[in-house]
């Protein structure tokens, strides 16, 4: 088991330089002149072109400008925007933002998705599968801008229950209705995976001889039934932490919310290559490192699975 | 328009306890299925007493494992439903019981081994979780009380270093020590009747006696009433008492295990024990029941049997359905011809 672990941190240094190069020349290679717009509605000055190409090594090969990045990233140095601000401040400003509204998303995504899967796997076809079913088809179907502005417009601007923007930093409340927002397609997928679950357990032979124990319908469900049909949705969560950080920039734009996603946006307009690949660059490490927990989770979960 | 004729003097007092541990009386059980209904049960009637083993042999197919079902009270419902008939326990007919006191009995009252140990048994949780579980829920001990007994089931099913392999989860043994954690996970509760379904089909030729003689060793010790389905004529020899052949969804004959080998009383029994493969006739082609079991939805009219009898009268057999009848104080017989069979030279 460690030595596995070991070999999977072994195999994230390749994964980890490979991924941060694409993004620093998918960066570099956007068409688009840094300095447009920097200084106002005249071009800028010779000299603040020279400068900022001196400082940022913006002449040098891109291999030279991703190799000075990283040293100084390896230090703990992200480096600076090209308005001189500490990227590392930005990134302590917007990315707890962002973490909070991923983690309400996947609670309510969890537990939403899981009781109506659980529900209507246990019951299937009555009023409130279909019921469900149709409901996540929405989910699934609907844009997420879509469903995103119509909440807003309905719960925050014509009903005024809840705030339809957040503050900086936004509270856990009002981050419920973005994160139910940016959770409702996983949450739909939640359902599904788990009614299908459930519903396939529920007849196997197992749950068949638990009852034959004689043991109540509550721990026949609870125990025997739900401990198995959890280990697909959980180690689905467990991706999902990652995707829905990176995938929170429409949800932020909508309600305002400084995270990420608005960083990123602003930065690849700009051309500011070190601002994103430093936000892309924790976001892969998430993905990499909520992959191999999900997968020591999966070994937990099925004693059946041993990693070697 | 009952089909079955009971004879039997026990069950004239019906409703009454007839000192029977468990008894079926006219189970009728069906499938609904999209393709339509399948008369699956079509009036079983057996019971076993304490401290003997009623075998139940029959073809693939012919009803023996949901009868089972229908007792523990495990079937697939929906698609199957029972429609008639009774399950007494102690004389009290569990079809009429609450779930709640149904489900008092099983476990402890009635129990089951089922085919596959591997399928059966609860793949993430180790056999002493799945074994305690029951002494822990059923009987209120404590975790610690519930392992040690979990302990003293692997001894008594002979499972070698219980005390480390209680620990470990059902993927680790063998197919045969996972029967053997089945067996004890049935016993825990110590029933008064276990209802075996084939156990040792899913096994290794070479481990197939060992587990047989474990549950027959088990059932003598215990006194329990055993119900063993199966197909293996050989093994039943050696274990049952009585003996239960089932068609279609019915008995086709009942009898002492001596009776039945020495003068089956119905044309199918006959057939089933000419197909056992025997060693003084090696080399010789194994002569089998020729045509194939009915189609559940169509069930022939008369005698279910009648299209593959090779000794069926026509204006008799196919116009009426020969009712289980008594033809011996311990034993019965759903042929038109039953007497003539044992009267037979
Ligand atoms: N869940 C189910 N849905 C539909 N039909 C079923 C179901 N379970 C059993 N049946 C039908 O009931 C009939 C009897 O099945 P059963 O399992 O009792 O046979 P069996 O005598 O135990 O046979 P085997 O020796 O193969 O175990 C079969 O025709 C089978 O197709
Ligand atoms: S009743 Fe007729 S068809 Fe049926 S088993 Fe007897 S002889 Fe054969
Ligand atoms: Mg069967």
């Amino acid at each position: 088991m460690g030595r596995y672990v070991l070999r999977r941190l072994l195999q994230l240094i390749p994964v980890f330089f490979g991924t941060t190069f694409l993004i620093y020349y998918l960066v570099w290679a956007v068409p688009g002149d840094p300095f447009a717009g920097k200084c106002g509605e005249r071009p800028c000055p010779q000299s603040y072109v020279d400068f900022m190409t001196e400082k940022f090594n913006l002449d040098k090969p891109i291999i030279v400008q991703y190799g000075t990045y990283m040293k100084n990233l390896l230090q703990g140095d992200f480096g600076q925007t090209f308005g001189g601000r500490q990227i590392s401040d930005l990134i302590s400003d917007a990315y707890p933002n962002t973490i909070k509204l991923a983690i309400v998303a996947l609670i309510i995504e969890a537990v939403i998705g899981l009781t109506a899967g659980v529900l209507t796997g246990l019951r299937r076809n009555g009023f409130l599968d279909n019921l469900v079913l149709v409901s996540t088809l929405f989910m699934i179907a609907l844009p997420i801008f879509v469903l995103g502005f119509l909440l807003q417009k309905w719960l925050g601007v014509d009903l005024g229950i809840v705030k339809p923007t957040v503050s900086n930093p936004p509270s856990f409340g009002e981050l419920l209705m973005p994160g139910f927002v940016l959770g409702s397609a996983s949450m739909a997928y939640i359902a599904r995976l788990a009614r299908t679950s459930i519903a396939e357990n529920r007849r196997s032979d197992y749950v068949r001889t638990a009852i034959a124990k004689g043991l109540p319908m509550k721990r026949v469900v609870g125990v025997h039934l739900l401990r198995n049909s959890l280990i697909p949705v959980v180690t689905y969560l467990g991706t999902d932490l990652g995707a829905l950080m990176g995938g929170a920039i429409v949800t932020e734009g909508i309600f305002n919310i400084n995270g990420i996603g608005r960083q990123v946006y602003r930065a690849i307009v700009t051309k500011e290559g070190a601002t994103v690949v430093s936000i892309v660059v924790i976001l892969v490490l998430v993905y990499l490192l909520s992959n191999l927990l999900v997968d020591l989770l999966y070994a937990a979960l099925d004693p059946r699975i041993r990693y070697e | 328009m009952s089909e079955v004729v009971i004879t039997d003097p026990r069950y004239a007092s019906a409703g009454k306890p007839s000192g029977r541990l468990l008894e079926v009386e006219d189970l009728r059980v069906e499938f609904r299925t999209r393709d339509g209904v399948a008369k699956v049960i079509n009036g079983v009637t057996y019971h076993v007493n304490a401290g003997e083993t009623l075998a139940v042999l029959g073809e693939s197919g012919s009803g023996k494992s949901v009868t089972a079902q229908a007792i523990m009270g495990i079937l697939d419902t929906p698609p199957g439903f029972v429609t008639g008939g009774k399950i007494r326990f102690h004389g009290d007919d569990m079809l009429t019981m609450s779930p709640e006191q149904r489900r008092r009995i099983r476990g402890n009252g009635i129990a089951m081994v089922f085919q596959d140990a591997l399928s059966a048994l609860n793949p993430v949780f180790t056999v002493g979780f799945q074994i305690a579980e029951q002494f822990r829920v059923r009987q209120g001990l404590s975790r610690g009380d519930a392992k040690k007994r979990a302990i003293e089931m692997l001894d008594q099913v002979k499972i070698p270093f219980a005390k480390q392999r209680v620990n470990e989860y059902p993927h680790q043994f063998s197919g045969g020590m996972r029967q053997r954690v089945m067996i004890a996970m049935s016993l825990a509760l110590d029933p008064e009747v276990l209802i075996a379904d084939e156990p040792t089909t899913a096994l290794d030729v070479t481990v197939q006696a060992q587990i047989m003689d474990l549950l027959s060793e088990l059932q003598r010790e215990r006194q329990m009433g055993m119900i063993l389905i199966t197909h293996d004529l050989g093994v039943v020899a050696d274990v049952a008492d009585r003996i239960a052949v089932m068609y279609a969804g019915r008995i086709v004959e009942e009898a002492t295990v001596y009776e039945l080998y020495a003068k089956p009383a119905h044309p199918y029994t006959i057939g089933l024990l000419q197909s056992i493969p025997r060693l003084d006739e090696k080399g010789q082609e194994l002569r089998t029941i020729k045509g194939l079991p009915p189609n559940l939805m169509r069930i022939p009219s008369g005698c279910p049997f009648h299209p593959r009898c090779p000794m069926r009268v026509d204006d008799i057999c196919i116009p009426n359905v020969p009712p289980l009848l008594q033809i011996g104080p311990t034993r019965a017989s759903a042929c038109h011809f039953a007497e003539d069979l044992v009267n037979r030279a």
